[in-house]
């Protein structure tokens, strides 16, 4: 797994050379703390609940810019085949290009636990962190499968754009669409399937509970995609 | 060290490469000569283990490439055509990466990167950006790559396309050191690479092999179609009757296209076949001598790649019938 390892390093440092990494981690920055903002007024719950909400959806958009170049590139640059010409497994460097990506997503969560400090400073009675806890564990399982379908998405295709497309679209359905759906008055079967969605499995983690189901969900899926994209990588041994 | 038996690929319905065996022995160099589409880059692909073949197999060094695959890929360094490389690394945090790929340790890692910087005229630049070097230079980062784990097998795929005439001659006398100690396939589509650099050369033609010798007996099959060109100042039909009558030569065409107009308008250019193994300049010169037509030229003018294969491939057709 060492090989992973390398991969990873090499991801997660190439970021720092992509402008486009910085856009998508100032974006993400700045609308957070524009959310954080409103929130932390006099007379409001300290709480981060209602960021860690906004945060899913910013990743909709966000991510897809982030996992849009994590295989495509290597495909339309040829650097593929080099990477493949080593004595390296498909699954090493799957691994290794998703936990290069997840360590970058990591990198851009962090600033965001100064709000917790902050909180914790200012808050009158004291802060509840369990809320906080449960929501961060959350939002870095919902931001590990996020990149895992783009990953995968960016295993299909040589061009960064159609990844990035039809990853944010993916994310759009299992997120977006289930919020704005549960608002309006559906079926019995309608409420079961949105039940099931990312949408509101995250909701549960910002509201302090850990459900295992939810938590075996994200790790499972997470699986699943960085599977699938492993054989997308070994399809091309039976083309 | 590597044997090639009755290799086939298929891309969907097209044939890339159809059945072919060849064997190099450790320490050749072997050059693929073929013109493009050939099918000279799929097969060191199969080779290198990038893809699979649809029939047939090869062994690298004593392994399978289909079922030893990790063992072929650490045998092999490989250069591929294009030279892709991660543009925003820079030279020396590449070939580190590329070691710790391949598993080398922190201090042998180190002394191969020094060596083949140092091997490939890469020191000045260990330290720039790939995406700020030129193409010459990036083309040695990939044969620096392809050599870093000191491989028992080198397959460079058009190790010097894109260099210029200085870098051509640097990389193919590099590429001539490193035979002897590595067995290396590289491919081309000039046949003056191959006598430079290799010890044996395979030519390839839509995906079949039509030729295969050393450099020495190819050129012999060249002369065949190699033509003396005569220029001097004398009445055309005269000129050509003349040497037609030159033993040894088998058909003189007199060339147009390059007369030039002017005082000079007088002098005819005659291009000579001669049949084979005679050497007919001698007797060329002198006829024209005898003549009294003042000679301004005579060159043997080598056959073209395209000649060359357009008569190996008219060879295997009338062959095949």
């Amino acid at each position: 797994m060492t090989r992973a390892a390398t991969i990873a390093r090499r991801e997660l440092t190439s970021y720092f050379y992509s402008p486009i990494a910085y856009v998508a981690m100032a974006v993400f920055l700045i609308a957070c703390g524009f959310t954080f903002w409103d929130d932390f007024q006099p007379g409001e719950i300290a709480g981060m609940r209602n960021l860690f909400n906004w945060m899913v959806w910013l990743l909709v958009s966000i991510i897809p810019l982030l996992s849009m170049g994590l295989l495509a590139q290597e495909w339309s640059t040829g650097t593929i085949e080099t990477l493949m010409t080593a004595p390296v497994a498909e699954m090493e460097v799957v691994i290794g290009k998703f936990l290069g990506s997840f360590g970058f997503f990591l990198v851009m969560l962090a600033p965001t636990l100064l709000y917790a400090g902050v909180l914790a400073v200012y808050a009158n009675p004291r802060i509840d962190f369990g809320p906080i806890r449960s929501g961060y564990l959350g939002i870095v399982l919902v931001g590990a499968l996020f990149i895992s379908i783009g990953l995968f998405f960016s295993s299909l295709t040589r061009s960064q754009i159609v990844s990035a497309v039809a990853t944010a679209a993916v994310l759009f359905a299992i997120t977006i669409v289930p919020w704005w759906a549960s608002g309006k008055m559906l079926s019995q079967t309608s409420v079961k399937i949105i039940d099931q969605t990312v949408f509101k499995r995250y909701t549960d983690f910002s509201r302090g509970i850990i459900d295992s189901g939810h938590v075996a969900f994200f790790v499972l899926a997470t699986a699943v995609f960085l599977f699938l994209t492993t054989k997308v990588l070994e399809s091309r041994r039976w083309k | 060290m590597i044997v090639v038996s009755e290799l086939t690929k298929m891309y969907g319905q097209t044939l890339a490469v159809d059945h072919i065996s060849f064997e190099v022995g450790k320490g050749q160099i072997v050059g693929f000569l073929g013109p493009n589409g050939a099918g000279k880059s799929t097969t060191l692909k199969i080779l290198t283990c990038y893809l699979p073949p649809t029939s047939g197999g090869a062994t690298v060094n004593g392994f399978d490439i289909f079922h030893q695959s990790q063992q072929v890929r650490q045998n092999v360094g490989y250069l591929p055509e294009n030279v892709p490389l991660y543009a925003e690394m820079k030279v020396r945090e590449y070939l580190d990466f590329r070691g710790r790929l391949r598993k080398m340790d922190r201090g042998a890692r180190r002394k191969r990167i020094d060596y083949v910087l140092e091997r490939c005229w890469l020191k000045p630049v260990e330290h720039k950006t790939i995406s700020h070097l030129s193409k010459g230079y990036r083309q040695r980062v990939g044969l620096a790559d392809a050599l870093l784990h000191n491989p028992a097998v080198l397959i460079l795929d058009e190790p010097t396309i894109g260099l210029d005439p200085t870098q051509i001659r640097e990389t193919r006398k590099l590429i001539k050191d490193l035979g002897g100690h590595h067995t290396v396939v590289l491919s081309t589509h000039i046949l003056p690479e191959v006598e430079a650099t290799c010890d044996r050369a395979i030519v390839i033609s839509a995906g079949r092999i039509v030729a295969q010798g050393s450099p020495d007996e190819l050129r012999a099959s060249r002369r065949l179609t190699a033509r003396v060109l005569v220029e001097c100042r004398g009445p055309r039909a005269e000129v050509q009757a003349a040497l037609l009558r030159v033993s040894g030569v088998s058909k003189v065409e007199i060339l147009d296209g390059n007369a030039p107009s002017g005082s000079d308008g007088k002098y005819v250019t005659a291009a000579l076949r001669a049949k084979e193994g005679c050497d007919i300049r001698e007797e060329a010169a002198r006829t024209v001598i005898q003549h009294g037509w003042p000679l301004r030229e005579i060159r043997l003018e080598h056959a073209t790649l395209e000649e060359f294969f357009v008569q190996v491939t008219a060879d295997q057709a009338t062959a095949r019938v």
